[in-house]
């Protein structure tokens, strides 16, 4: 990380003296008045709609001079419409988050995005910030196995990845899908390192019920549909807990995959000064907390406070996530994983 | 000016040159307009499918087409459920026509008022329905059976499990029955009752009748259901993908549009299109030859005073389908919608339950709501207004035989019936995304995909109405000197009023539930409302859902009794 850091600072130099990205970092005055200017701002989330909703609510009463547009979809969705967009030279998106920290690799290399760093992302952690500021963790959830607690008793609930392979779990599993959620795929990976694709492979024979997005199979079980799922946000089960939904979550014995969630400007933003307003603001303690409070994410902010009832971080056995590894092989994954499980 | 001071004109002065007809310059420039239309997707499709990446031609996708398993099954897969689609339909709609038609079935007019409801639901809202009707263990039939015996969910097995290929077919017979039920009552309306009453005569019961008289009368119009309800089963999108995608099943549909995931393989979706072309065609000639076979079925007027059958006791399991089928297609599926949208869980009982909040997020604080309906209204008022313009004017041209090459114009104005709307989307998507004309990202290439597909709904509703007038009121009107277009639109375009907003009003309905040329053509900026639920639905928010599906069959039921209103007759 030593060696890192002053790269990346002279780096920051050099963007901030001669590249057209010398915009300010800070919400200052002036960047707020040329951001009224602009009066709108674009923001592509994969955050469940509840949530980004509530954040859009809170730049509006912040802002109410700017204008703010929430797209969400899927991070693999986010992805394919930001790229569909570029590829027809459609300027649309100003700010972007995806929970597949890879696509920010690849939206990197293509020289998409213009670095930029929030006041409060220089308190955060280090690895949490890429080491050219072009992304930081806006959030970051843990990929759960949950149940319904009507369904299934605590003792005969799942304790991990491979209890699920019991032939008394055939169809009563539900899973999100890689090819649509950033989620699924930073936590299909992870368990592809960890138990190898033979275990997908036997898993889809459990009569999985195939969704798309993270945020669906949490609701699934909340509603009864199905008994156990397989992988989904955690912060959907907080907040299906909060809303007394009988569903509880297991942290399984091999791990759980930790999924983080980027947030980027794009370099060739329509509202440029628009979305340093936003980007800054969503680094705020306030909309972290926010995000924490009312759509359970986990946030890597020093101020931020865990709710009461929620396990912390600390007490959990993570699997960390490796966009590097993972940005060659997604093509690779989501063949293998439609072969077994379909779209 | 008035018609009558043209007249005046031309006839004072008979050797000057008459007012410039427009009609061959109007009419050309109205066959490029159709051709470009219809044809410029289907040559970038038909280009791209036979082009490598580097742009050389080479059969790479096709060979991958039929080689590989992942697009032979989804095909096969596509070819069965339409099949069963096709024959369950007929099996339903046959006896259903049969007792409007022949029978004194109580109640017929309000039977076929509710057909007609199920003829103009977006099949994608009975599919979001029956998740909820038909979820294997929440579903809330499922519920009701597991209450009502005393059984569990998980352990005992579902009386229904809508995520299947077996649900998924009866969804799409639910939406795709009234197609055959207007054909065989309508055919039946007018095979004259002199057969069938010489039967009774001659002492053959009723059923005896109906068996060996009238149903091989009715025989071309149940086969031609038949295909046109294998056609749209073929070529729909939002059903399989809520029914089927979940459990694993794969239809062609489907899969074109996943190959549309980033990064997009153009040349596989074009090559996994084009094959739908040949099969449509041909389920469309199949069926017009087969229509057009009415020499033994004795077409003649509407014969009145017939008697109608006595149903005596059968009334009741005759009732019975009657409910049985609409139940499943509008009762249930409607109720549903409306409960899920006012309360907070909507797999548990109504008490503590309910709430406003979906409606209240919906209106006031989801984003997208704002923008998906000011781009569905306008898109729909665009491609309606334009749609029934350009389609006056052909259909005019056309059935006047007035101009040199009227077939082709009705030719290119009905040949999108056989395009299905993905297919025709990733036409649109390969001719637009790229110079002269980059449309993709605008409202513009979804108006393009709106006007093509409703050409031919368009065209029907028109043609139907100008066969009602007599051509000899133009010919006073060019007698006195009047040119071809102004004929049209001076004396033609008024008479035929109610055909004209008919037609308005079903492009513009056509046109708002649209999903399956949308999904590929649509951008951040360019969302309507049936892509908005179809985003929602892949995050399970069956709240919003609901009430953005509520919302559009009142705008849709509103609009359609406008149609009685203005045109004071039922459509068709």
């Amino acid at each position: 990380m030593r060696s890192i850091r002053p790269i990346g600072l002279w780096l920051f130099a050099w963007a901030a003296t001669g590249s057209p990205a010398a915009l300010a970092q800070e919400t200052t005055p002036e960047l707020l008045a040329a951001a009224v200017k602009e009066g709108k701002v674009v923001w592509y989330s994969s955050v469940d709609v509840k949530v980004a909703e509530a954040v859009a609510k809170e730049f509006r009463a912040a802002f109410p001079k700017i204008e703010i547009d929430v797209e969400r979809a899927g991070s693999e969705r986010v992805f394919q419409r930001v790229n569909q967009e570029y590829q027809s030279g459609i300027k649309n998106v100003d700010v972007v988050n995806s929970s597949d920290a890879s696509h920010f690799l690849f939206w990197k290399q293509q020289k998409w995005l213009a670095p930029h760093t929030p006041p409060d992302v220089k308190r955060f952690p280090a690895r949490h910030e890429d080491p050219e500021h072009y992304y930081a963790t806006w959030r970051a959830t843990l990929n759960v196995i949950g149940y319904n607690t009507n369904v299934i008793s605590a003792k005969d609930a799942p304790t991990g990845y491979l209890d699920l392979l019991d032939p008394k779990w055939k169809g009563k599993l539900v899973k999100a899908h890689p090819s649509y959620s950033g989620t699924s795929m930073t936590g299909t990976y992870a368990l592809s390192k960890a138990l190898g694709w033979e275990y997908f492979e036997k898993l889809a024979k459990q009569g999985v019920q195939q969704l798309q997005s993270t945020t669906a199979p949490p609701k699934s079980i909340a509603s009864g549909e199905r008994a156990v799922m397989v992988d989904g946000n955690e912060y959907n089960m907080f907040m299906e807990i909060d809303a007394k939904s009988p569903v509880k979550i297991v942290y399984a014995r091999e791990g759980t995959p930790f999924v983080t969630s980027p947030s980027a400007i794009f370099a060739a933003a329509p509202h440029p000064n628009a979305a340093r307003v936003l980007e800054n603001f969503l680094f705020t303690a306030k909309i972290q907390q926010l995000a924490v409070n009312v759509g359970g994410v986990r946030s890597v902010h020093p101020d931020v406070k865990e709710p009461a009832g929620r396990t912390p971080l600390s007490e959990i056995k993570t699997l960390a996530d490796d966009p590097q590894g993972m940005l060659p092989q997604i093509a690779e994954i989501k063949k293998r994983y439609t072969a077994l499980f379909g779209n | 000016m008035k018609p009558a001071e043209a007249s005046i004109e031309s006839t004072a002065d008979p050797g000057r040159a008459r007012s410039l007809d427009w009609t061959a310059p109007f009419s050309i420039a109205m066959a490029l307009l159709l051709a470009g239309l219809v044809l410029l997707p289907m040559f970038w499709l038909a280009l791209t499918s036979v082009r490598d990446d580097a742009g050389r031609f080479s059969l790479e996708h096709y060979r991958q087409l039929v080689l590989d398993p992942a697009f032979i099954k989804p095909l096969a897969t596509t070819l069965w459920t339409s099949a069963a689609v096709g024959l369950l339909c007929v099996a339903a709609a046959a006896p259903m026509s049969w007792l409007v038609s022949r029978t004194d079935l109580p109640g017929k007019r309000l039977l076929r008022t509710l057909i007609l409801a199920s003829f103009v639901t977006p099949p994608f809202l009975g599919a979001f329905a029956w998740v909820l009707l038909g979820g294997p263990n929440a579903g809330l039939i499922n519920q009701w059976y597991y209450a009502l015996f005393g059984l569990k969910p998980f352990e005992a097995s579902p009386l229904v499990n809508i995520f299947s290929a077996g649900g998924m077919v009866f969804v799409n017979c639910l939406y795709t029955f009234p197609y055959v039920f207007t054909f065989v009552a309508n055919s039946l309306d007018f095979i004259p009752g002199e057969l069938e009453e010489a039967s009774a005569l001659l002492g053959a019961g009723p059923w005896r009748t109906a068996l060996h008289i009238t149903l091989p009368l009715a025989l071309p119009a149940l086969l031609a259901g038949f295909l046109v309800a294998f056609l749209q089963s073929m070529t729909l999108f939002g059903t399989p993908a809520i029914l089927a995608m979940p459990a694993g099943v794969e239809v062609i549909t489907t899969k074109i549009w996943s190959l549309f995931q980033f990064p997009p393989r153009l040349g596989l979706a074009a090559a996994a299109s084009l094959p739908l072309l040949p099969i449509t065609v041909g389920l469309l000639k199949a069926q017009s030859a087969i229509m057009g076979r009415r020499g033994y079925a004795v077409i003649g007027g509407k014969s009145g005073g017939r008697q109608p059958i006595r149903l005596g006791a059968w009334k009741i399991p005759a009732l019975a389908l009657f409910a049985f089928v609409l139940g499943c297609s509008i009762a249930l599926p409607y109720g549903v919608l409306l409960r899920t949208s006012f309360v907070k869980n909507w797999a548990r009982p109504l008490a503590d339950n309910l709430t406003l909040e979906h409606w209240r997020f919906v209106f006031f604080e989801f984003s997208q709501t704002q923008r998906a309906l000011q781009n569905t209204f306008v898109l729909g008022i665009a491609a309606a207004s334009a749609g029934t313009i350009l389609i006056t004017g052909v259909g005019y041209f056309s059935l006047r035989k007035a101009v040199w090459g009227h077939r082709v114009l009705s030719f290119l104005a009905t040949a999108p019936v056989a395009i299905p709307g993905i297919v025709l989307a990733v036409g649109l998507f390969l001719s637009y995304t790229r110079p002269p004309l980059v449309l993709y990202g605008t409202l513009w290439i979804i108006f393009l995909a709106y006007l093509t597909k409703e050409l031919p709904v368009g065209y029907q509703q028109i043609s139907a109405s100008l066969r009602a007038v007599h051509p000899e009121l133009e010919d006073a009107g060019r007698i006195f000197g009047a040119t071809r277009l102004r004929a049209l639109f001076d004396i033609t375009v008024p008479l035929i009023r109610n055909g004209v907003i008919a037609t308005w009003i079903f492009i513009f309905i056509g046109s708002i539930r649209e999903l399956s040329a949308t999904i590929l053509l649509f951008t951040a900026r360019t969302k309507t409302i049936s892509v908005t639920m179809f985003d929602l639905r892949e995050s399970n928010d069956w709240g919003p859902i609901a009430v953005l599906s509520t919302s559009m069959l009142l705008i849709t039921f509103a609009l359609i009794a406008s149609v009685y209103r203005f045109t004071d007759r039922r459509p068709t």
